[in-house]
C-alpha cells in the first residue's frame, strides 16, 4: 500500500480553484433537477404566447408600428431568468450539515457563494437561448445582429445574477426554504410596476411613478433597444447601470449574510 | 518532549444559561486514540465542534496541532479531518463526486485524489455504488462515505463524533478496524466521542469521561477500571425494597458497595473469593436473591463510580447541546 502520509498533504487550492470546484458541483446538479429547470423554461414561453396572442392586436392599433412580439420577448426572458438560483439547495446544505462540512475545509469563503452564482449565471444564459429561438420562430429579430444577441444574453444573465443575490441572502440568513420561496415575491414589484405591457410614455399615475424608479424599466428598455432600435448606447449604459445597482445591493446583502453564517458562534 | 496533538485550557462554553462545557482541561498525545465518553448531552459534541473551529469557546482556549482553534482556524482546518455526529453529505452527488470535491477543496490534484480514493476504497466498501447518487445509499453506506470524506485529504488528526452511531454491527466493526488501522499503520491521532462503552474500551488508548460538561475521570481503560476494583460481583435482588446488608463493605477484599434499584454491585480485588461470603451475608439476613454474577469491572462501573449514574441509563435530557448547536 502507498505510504500516504508521506506523499499527500492538504493545501490551499486558491480562489479560482475553489470557485471552479464549487461551481462544478452546482453545475453537475442541474441536470438532476429537471423539475426546477423545466418550469423556468415553460413559464416564459407560455407568457410570450399568451401576451402576444391576447394583446398584440390591441397594441398594434394603439401604437402603430410597434413590434409587440419584439417588445414582449425581453419580458419573457426576464421571466425565464429571474429567480433561477441554487439558494434552495443552499438551504438544504445548511439543514443537512453539508455546509458545515464545506466550511471545515480550507475553501475560500467567498467561493462558497460565488461558485453557486457562477452556476446560476451559466444556467440563466442557457435558459435564455431557447426563448430567443422561439422568438426567432415567431418573427423576432435583432436590430443589432449577432453582437446584440451576445449583449442581450450578458445583460439578461447579469440581471438573473443580481436578483439571485437576494435569494442567497435570505437562504443564508434564515436557512428556511419557505423564506426563500417567499423571497421570490420580490419579483412581482420588479416585474409588474414597470413597462411590462406598455411603453413608458403610455403609463400614467402612480404606476408611471413606480416605473420611473423601478430598475426593471431600464433593463427592459435596454433589452428592447437591442431588438427594436439598434445600438442605443445611452439606453444600454443605463440598463447595465440599473442591473449593477440592484446587483450591488443584493450581493452586499448576500455577503453580509454569508459572513454572519460563517462566523463561529 | 513533543507537543500534544491537541489540548484545551479551562475550556468553557455556554448556551444561554446552560453550561455545556465547564473548565475542561485535556491533553491528547500525538499518535493516540483518545476516547471521549459520555451520555447524550454531556458536552461531547460541543467540545468536538470547538476543536473543529465550528464553535468558539465562551472562555478558555484550545489548540490543535499547535494552532489556536480561534486565532489560527485556517491552519487547523488544513490539518484535520472531521466526521460529525450526523452524516453531512449532499444526497444529489454520487459518492465519487463527493470525495473528489472534498479532495479538491483541500487543494489535492486529480492524480492525488485518485490515489487517495484508491487507498480508502477498502473503508468505503461501496463497490459500484460509489458512482450512484448518495440519496440511494443505506444509513451504513452514508456513514462510511462520511468517514471517507473526512480522510480523503490525509489529515494529521481525525475527529470523529460518535462514528458508529446508527450502524449495524458489521459496519460498526469495519469502522472500528479502520480506526485501528489508521492509528497503527499511519500513526494518525484520533479523537473520538462515543456513548458506547465497548467502543471506548476497544479503541481508545486513553479515555476521558465527561459528565454534565466536566471531565470526571481520565486514563487508560485499564487504569480506569482498576480504579474501581478488578472484579464486580452483581447481586440482583428479588425485592427492590430489600435492604443491602451493611456488613458487605467490611468483607475482606471488598472495595466498595453500590446500590442501584434491585442491583447491588460489589467491587472487589478478587471477585471469586468474595462471592461466597456475599451470598452468605444476604442469606443470613433473609434477603431473597434472584442471581449473583461475577464480572470484571467495565467503564460503566467507572462512570457509575464517578457520577453515580449508569451510562446506558444516564439522563439524555440533561443538556442536549447537540440540539442547540
Amino acid at each position: 500500500m502507498t505510504p500516504r502520509a508521506a506523499t499527500i498533504k492538504a493545501r490551499e487550492g486558491g480562489f479560482w480553484h475553489d470557485l471552479s470546484a464549487i461551481a462544478g458541483r452546482a453545475l453537475r446538479a442541474i441536470p438532476r433537477e429537471r423539475e426546477s429547470v423545466i418550469p423556468a423554461l415553460l413559464i416564459p414561453v407560455f407568457w410570450l404566447l399568451v401576451s402576444v396572442g391576447a394583446l398584440e392586436t390591441i397594441a398594434g392599433s394603439t401604437y402603430p408600428g410597434l413590434d409587440f412580439r419584439g417588445f414582449q420577448l425581453p419580458v419573457a426572458v426576464v421571466f425565464a431568468v429571474t429567480g433561477v438560483s441554487r439558494a434552495p439547495e443552499l438551504v438544504l446544505d445548511i439543514q443537512n450539515g453539508y455546509f458545515d462540512r464545506l466550511t471545515i475545509t480550507p475553501v475560500r469563503r467567498s467561493s462558497l457563494l460565488l461558485g453557486m452564482m457562477m452556476a446560476d449565471l451559466a444556467l440563466v444564459i442557457v435558459l435564455t437561448i431557447p426563448v430567443l429561438i422561439i422568438g426567432w420562430f415567431v418573427g423576432v429579430g435583432f436590430a443589432t445582429g449577432f453582437g446584440g444577441v451576445i449583449v442581450f444574453l450578458a445583460l439578461a444573465g447579469l440581471w438573473g445574477l443580481a436578483f439571485t443575490g437576494f435569494l442567497y441572502a435570505i437562504a443564508l440568513k434564515t436557512a428556511d426554504p419557505a423564506a426563500v420561496t417567499a423571497g421570490l415575491l420580490l419579483f412581482f414589484p420588479f416585474a409588474f410596476l414597470t413597462t411590462t405591457f406598455l411603453p413608458q410614455d403610455a403609463l400614467s399615475g402612480w404606476i408611471a411613478t413606480a416605473a420611473e424608479y423601478n430598475p426593471m424599466t431600464y433593463l427592459l428598455a435596454a433589452l428592447r433597444s437591442l431588438i427594436l432600435e439598434g445600438w442605443a448606447w445611452d439606453t444600454l449604459a443605463v440598463g447595465f447601470g440599473a442591473v449593477a445597482t440592484i446587483g450591488a445591493v443584493s450581493l452586499s446583502l448576500a455577503v453580509l449574510a454569508l459572513r454572519s453564517r460563517l462566523r463561529p458562534r | 518532549m513533543q507537543e500534544p496533538a491537541a489540548a484545551t485550557f479551562g475550556l468553557c462554553r455556554r448556551f444561554g444559561d446552560v453550561e455545556a462545557l465547564r473548565s475542561v482541561d485535556l491533553e491528547i498525545e500525538r499518535g493516540e486514540v483518545y476516547g471521549f465518553l459520555g451520555p447524550n448531552g454531556a458536552g461531547k459534541s460541543t467540545l468536538i465542534r470547538i476543536m473543529c473551529t465550528l464553535l468558539v469557546p465562551s472562555s478558555g482556549s484550545a489548540e490543535v496541532l499547535g494552532f489556536d482553534v480561534v486565532g489560527d482556524r485556517h491552519d487547523v482546518r488544513l490539518r484535520i479531518g472531521v466526521a460529525l455526529q450526523d452524516v453531512a453529505l449532499d444526497p444529489k452527488q454520487t459518492g465519487n463526486e463527493l470525495l473528489r470535491l472534498q479532495g479538491s477543496l483541500y487543494g489535492l490534484s486529480r492524480s492525488e485524489i485518485d490515489q487517495r480514493i484508491a487507498e480508502i476504497r477498502g473503508l468505503i466498501d461501496l463497490g459500484d455504488a460509489l458512482d450512484r447518487q448518495i440519496s440511494t445509499y443505506s444509513g451504513g453506506m452514508k456513514r462510511r462515505l462520511d468517514l471517507a470524506a473526512a480522510l480523503v485529504h490525509n489529515p494529521e488528526m481525525l475527529f470523529l463524533d460518535e462514528p458508529t452511531s446508527g450502524l449495524d454491527p458489521i459496519s460498526r466493526l469495519k469502522v472500528w478496524n479502520e480506526i485501528r488501522r489508521l492509528n497503527s499503520e499511519y500513526g494518525m491521532t484520533i479523537f473520538l466521542t462515543t456513548q458506547y462503552l465497548d467502543e471506548a474500551d476497544e479503541l481508545a488508548d486513553r479515555v476521558g469521561i465527561i459528565h454534565q460538561g466536566s471531565i470526571v475521570a481520565e486514563g487508560t481503560p485499564e487504569e480506569l477500571k482498576r480504579s474501581v476494583g478488578t472484579d464486580v460481583v452483581v447481586v440482583r435482588l428479588s425485592n427492590t425494597s430489600a435492604a443491602t446488608p451493611d456488613d458487605l463493605g467490611r468483607l475482606p477484599g471488598v472495595l466498595s458497595v453500590e446500590r442501584a434499584g434491585d442491583e447491588v454491585q460489589v467491587a472487589a480485588l478478587d471477585g471469586a473469593a468474595v462471592v461466597g461470603p456475599i451470598a452468605v451475608s444476604f442469606s443470613e439476613r433473609d434477603v431473597a436473591v434472584r442471581d449473583i454474577t461475577l464480572r470484571t469491572a467495565s467503564l460503566d462501573d467507572v462512570f457509575f463510580d464517578v457520577t453515580g449514574a449508569r451510562l446506558e441509563s444516564a439522563d439524555s435530557a440533561d443538556i442536549l447541546e447537540e440540539d442547540r448547536t
